[in-house]
């Protein structure tokens, strides 16, 4: 063990705080995820983030952030930005790694270094409607983390176990959601 | 009996088992003056609300109330339930408990200088009382339970009594707790094929290193962790309980055992739409985090057993298979093709305070308290999950409560006045 400060850039304190005081004030933890979707041509769309609604009002973001989406040229598509169930693998990857981040810091393990390769297959004969018993989705998610931290293996495998538990996005993919899908 | 002026006493207490009887015990030693209001009969939650092949989850050495010992020629054993109704009668016998049987309380209301209680027998006034009622009176059943085919026949742990009630068929059991784990087995091993849906669990060996798990928890320390040392109380009294069972064989029952046996393990039950059990894809890291969390505890166990030069003494450590999880366990089950004939649901239980109107519960309807001390003055709670040490929801838990909250009883009835006229 080192007196070294653990740093993983993590503000547990805040987070223990908000913690505490959301217990108190339930109401506040009541928080809106929005984000606004343009069609642009083709399979390419651009959606655009900016404010979303907690602790009571609305927010907003530190700056507008756009995310371009298509599919690749192997379709038949420009591929001006990555596919749709990319981005949903981008969403349960940085999730993952900022609760490895958070709980690591809140245990007062030191990382050094966390990278993690994320593999989703799928039987495109779902969307193509080629056989109605392939689902859409993925048939499964494989997520490999690779950490350097100052901790035994016992310890990292379970940040990355408390990790999971605490995730919105692994909860999201790995529970059903009702989805309600409106023309205005 | 229901009419006339209420009878004053300085302490009512709520409930004839043993955490009541416990703290009836630590009363009755110092002078106070008490009644034990019961329902029914001493022990009668499990006269009435348990499976017949229960058996405690601690052995029987453990089986120790303030004033009573276990005594008997097997102390390694597990009670049965007539055991456990026994043991409880001969202890309120033994220590002449003040006990009113057949007395429902009806209402407990507070009134400025103390309680009003009333029972189907007359009411009593107190300035002090303590709820003992039991942290297990109702079956906790989920909100999409309403969502099952009315095909589907549907048992809580609390009227369960054996698989022969069952009918013949798949059972889903929801929940892999002590009770769930327990009921999947013997529930599959009567010829009935079992899913058994699983979400975090507490996963522990009956006998590491030739001894009971307990008896390491015990001699470690790990029980007598109290609630203000624990990083996350909440957390702490929400965990479920352990996947142990008592049994003469001491065998292990975690979900390795039960895979062995042929049960099929699912993922935590999400929800059920058009006759589909969907289940969460989290099977994995739920398997993950109790294998882990065991091993935390093993290493405990260890490092006190070399520090207190055990290690000559016992076998060598070592760990536990890890939970076998199959590639990809089904996300759907249907209800309705005549596979699945029953769902247990072994998804806890919470209290009955039906009766008690002092505004002590929170949103999400337990009391408030610090240790077992109710945020209303003169009130105090025992027998609940890790109510003021990690063992207080064991028998053997209830004693060092029992005396803790007992002082802080006699300390209020001494700082306030007695009620007057």
């Amino acid at each position: 063990m080192t007196d070294k400060k653990v740093e993983n850039g993590v503000d547990v304190e805040f987070l223990l705080g908000a913690r505490e005081m959301l217990t108190e004030a339930p109401e506040g933890a009541q928080f809106t995820w929005r984000a606004k979707c343009d069609w642009v041509n083709g399979t390419h769309s651009k959606t655009s983030i900016e404010g979303y609604f907690g602790l009571g009002d609305e927010q907003n973001h530190k700056t507008k952030h756009e995310f371009d989406a298509d599919h690749p040229e192997l379709f038949s598509s420009e591929d001006h930005g990555a596919t749709p169930v990319e981005i949903v693998l981008v969403g349960l990857a940085s999730c993952l790694t900022a609760g490895v981040a958070a709980v690591a810091q809140h245990r007062e393990i030191q990382l050094n270094s966390v990278s993690a390769t994320l593999e989703g297959g799928m039987d495109i004969q779902g969307i193509l409607g080629i056989d109605s018993d392939v689902r859409n989705g993925f048939d499964g998610i494989k997520v490999t983390y690779n950490i350097d931290a100052d901790a035994s293996q016992e310890d990292i495998e379970a940040l990355v176990a408390q990790s999971q538990k605490r995730s919105a996005v692994y909860d999201i993919i790995t529970n059903p959601t009702n989805v309600t899908v409106e023309v205005s | 009996m229901p009419s006339g002026s209420p009878l004053k006493i300085d302490t009512v207490v709520i409930g004839a088992g043993h955490s009541g009887l416990a703290m009836s015990y630590c009363l009755g030693d110092r002078g106070v003056e008490h009644v034990v209001l019961e329902r029914s009969d001493v022990a009668n939650s499990w006269k009435t609300q348990r499976w017949d092949s229960l058996r405690l989850l601690t052995p029987n050495w453990q089986s120790r109330l303030p004033g009573l010992t276990y005594d008997g020629d097997d102390p390694d054993g597990f009670m049965t339930v007539p055991d456990v109704i026994n043991f409880v009668n001969h202890y309120a016998d033994v220590i002449s408990a003040p006990i009113q049987t057949a007395t429902s309380v009806t209402s407990v209301c507070y009134e400025g200088d103390g309680y009003q209680v009333d029972t189907d027998r007359g009411s009593w006034k107190c300035r002090t009382i303590v709820v003992a009622s039991g942290a297990c009176n109702i079956a906790s059943i989920p909100a999409i339970a309403a969502s099952a085919p009315s095909s589907i026949a549907m048992v809580t742990p609390l009227d369960y009594r054996n698989p022969d009630q069952l009918n013949k068929g798949g059972v889903l059991v929801v929940g892999a707790s002590a009770t769930g784990i327990q009921l999947a087995d013997e529930i599959h091993r009567s010829g009935r094929p079992v899913t058994l849906s699983v979400g975090e669990h507490v996963r522990m060996p009956r006998v590491y290193r030739g001894r009971d798990i307990q008896w390491w928890m015990d001699a470690a320390g790990v029980l007598d962790e109290r609630y203000d040392q624990v990083d996350d109380i909440n957390r702490a009294r929400n965990v479920s309980s352990p996947q142990l069972v008592g049994s003469p064989e001491r065998s292990t029952l975690d979900l390795n055992a039960l895979t062995g046996i042929g049960v099929k393990l699912i993922g935590r039950l999400a929800g059920i739409r058009e006759g589909t059990a969907q289940f969460s894809g989290s099977l994995r890291n739920n398997c993950a985090l109790a294998d882990l969390k065991m091993n935390r505890l093993l290493n405990t166990i260890d490092e006190w057993a070399s520090e207190n030069d055990l290690d000559d003494q016992v076998p060598s450590p070592h760990r536990f298979t890890e939970t076998t999880v199959e590639d990809s366990p089904p996300l759907g089950l249907d209800l309705t093709n005549g596979q699945i004939q029953t769902i247990v649901w072994a998804t806890g239980f919470r209290p009955d305070y039906s009766w008690l109107d002092v505004p002590v519960l929170d949103r999400k309807g337990k009391i408030r308290h610090d240790g077992g001390v109710v945020d209303s003055p003169g009130m105090y709670l025992m027998g609940m999950t890790f109510l003021r040490r990690r063992k207080s929801s064991f028998i053997h838990g209830a004693g060092d409560d029992a005396r803790d909250l007992s002082d802080y009883l006699i300390a209020y009835l001494n700082n306030t006045a007695s009620i007057t006229g």
